[in-house]
């Protein structure tokens, strides 16, 4: 076990690159935002 | 001297800055990888290590590309065998990809050729019951004339909306306004019409519908609840504080007349999504120069038993007397950590609530693509005004320069070199993104905020910068207090 440092989550991100992009994500500002851009609020419904 | 070959740690022309970063929250020292999206909590000696390092890459360049005698310069304060220790785990996680992670190809999100509609804000009315002293609607009517939408404009948008939809198998709909209320029959008739044309398609609306509560009778919830439309509530906390910016055109103020109405409502939808899935409601606010304690009004909110909750900071030109200021962002910054650990202490008492802006997806959050394509204005998405004039979202309705054209357009073809410019406003565009930690949270911030601050589309809003860092500090202190309280639970 790690010593000095703890992981909590571990994503991999710019792997989505080749695997995302299904275009079924909700739309970002429709939900309780309205005044701010916050796509990394939300979850992957997919 | 370490020998480093053998550690396996290197950041040759690694931006450390740009690519870890590193902050404390609540007493933990915390790096989040950026191009992973990885959380790590770490002690404090690797804390100021890791520190130290990228200071030294900041004060000088030339060792971007020399890591060996980076790695070598930092750490003097360390005995030498925890530094070896601290170099070996970072060496492992770095082999892992989970920090010090390989940079993402900066490849723009692939879009087809013609957009692809798949959501849409109608401004069902361009009139409203309220005279909110800050609406961006300029009190409902969005700098024109007050109205509302007829019958026939609506079934125009929603059919523009199916038709530009492709193969998506959901679009979206909000009603909005002014208050939409105010054109309830219009809204009832569009839902029926929008089921129907969309199952002829195979396709399915969902329907979310922004109002101020003043109509929200009983008849009114119990046809929203049966229809499973998505509703955000308008309120913006203490009484005083939500009736000086939100009174009726008498000047009265507004609270007395919704607050029961909201309660009733939410009453009917204990389980709502906290990510604002499926049939929801969020509680949302606005707050100014006037309460920058404005984590007061969330814990009027969550102790009246509200437990989605949203509050923004307010949208304004600066020289507005509640317009906020440079000088309000430290007691904004102490608001919002004051509400971090409250949010921790109500779900400890049992009171659980959300405050919407520290939801953070990491491992089950978007992809890369949705990251950089951020809201969609402009080409996935658009508002129709109630003469059917199509923008690129509810913020730029009423600016003539961002008009996209009109419902009666024949053939209706959205304008090529404004759907390229929203679409190629991403990240990448945006110098100040491309070296920030958060730019793949944000989106590149608000396209109508950016504007209203620059005049350009690629250049940011500073002020909104730091509040959505503040936010996402936040958002990824409480997962790793979570992923805690979890374990110790185990």
């Amino acid at each position: 076990m790690a010593k000095h440092i703890q992981t909590i989550i571990k994503g991999n991100l710019s792997e989505t690159v080749k695997t995302g992009g299904c275009g079924q994500f909700q739309t970002s500002c429709l939900s309780a935002s309205k005044t701010s851009c916050t796509v990394g609020n939300q979850v992957c419904e997919k | 001297m370490l020998n480093l070959n053998k550690l396996e740690l290197t950041f040759n022309n690694y931006n450390l800055e740009k690519n870890v970063h590193l902050y404390r929250q609540g007493g933990l020292n915390i790096a989040y990888d950026v191009n992973s999206g990885s959380l790590h909590l770490l002690d404090d000696k690797t804390y100021s290590f890791l520190t130290e390092l990228s200071e030294l890459q900041k004060e000088d360049p030339a060792l971007l590309k020399n890591s060996e005698k980076l790695l070598n310069t930092a750490g003097s304060n360390l005995r030498a065998d925890e530094k070896k220790e601290i170099i070996q785990e970072l060496a492992e996680l770095q082999k892992a990809n989970i920090l010090f992670s390989c940079e993402a190809e900066e490849v723009n999100p692939d879009y087809p050729e013609r957009p692809l509609i798949k959501a849409m804000c109608l401004h069902i009315a361009h009139d409203c019951n309220l005279r909110c002293r800050y609406c961006f609607a300029e009190t409902g009517s969005f700098g024109g004339s007050r109205g509302l939408m007829d019958l026939e404009t609506g079934k125009k948008a929603i059919d523009f909306l199916l038709q530009n939809s492709g193969d998506r198998p959901s679009c979206e709909v909000d009603f909005f306004g002014g208050e939409p209320l105010m054109n309830f029959s219009v809204i009832r008739e569009l839902v029926i019409y929008g089921r129907q044309k969309a199952e002829e398609l195979g396709k399915k609306i969902k329907y979310t519908l922004t109002t101020n509560a003043v109509l929200l009778n009983d008849t009114v919830a119990e046809y929203l609840e049966q229809e499973g439309i998505s509703v955000v509530l308008s309120l913006d906390g203490r009484p005083e504080i939500n009736d000086k910016m939100r009174p009726f055109a008498n000047g009265k103020g507004s609270y007395d007349r919704i607050i029961d109405n909201i309660l009733k409502f939410i009453a009917k939808r204990p389980n709502t999504s906290r990510y604002a899935i499926g049939k929801y409601y969020y509680v949302r606010g606005t707050y100014t120069h006037y309460n920058p304690d404005f984590y007061k009004e969330v814990l009027h909110l969550a102790d009246l038993g509200i437990n989605r909750i949203s509050l923004e900071p307010v949208v304004a030109p600066l020289e507005q007397s509640y317009a906020l200021q440079p000088e309000d962002l430290a007691k904004i910054n102490q608001s919002y950590d004051i509400l971090a650990e409250k949010v921790l202490e109500y779900a400890h008492k049992g009171n659980e609530f959300t405050f919407f802006h520290f939801n953070a997806g990491l491992d089950d959050g978007p992809c890369l693509p949705k990251r950089l394509s951020g809201c969609g204005a402009g080409h996935e998405y658009v508002a129709i005004s109630p003469e059917g004039d199509i923008y690129p979202c509810h913020q730029f309705v009423g600016q003539e320069k961002y008009k996209l054209g009109s419902l009666d357009d024949s053939p209706l073809v959205l304008p090529e070199d404004m759907v390229q410019a929203f679409r190629q406003a991403n990240i990448y565009a945006k110098e100040d993104c491309r070296i920030c930690w958060a730019r793949f949270s944000c989106g590149g911030g608000c396209h109508a905020a950016n504007v209203a601050y620059s005049g350009e589309l690629t250049k940011v809003y500073p002020f909104g910068c730091e509040i959505q860092k503040k936010r996402l500090e936040i958002a990824y202190y409480l997962k790793i207090k979570e992923a805690q309280r979890i374990k110790k639970i185990c």
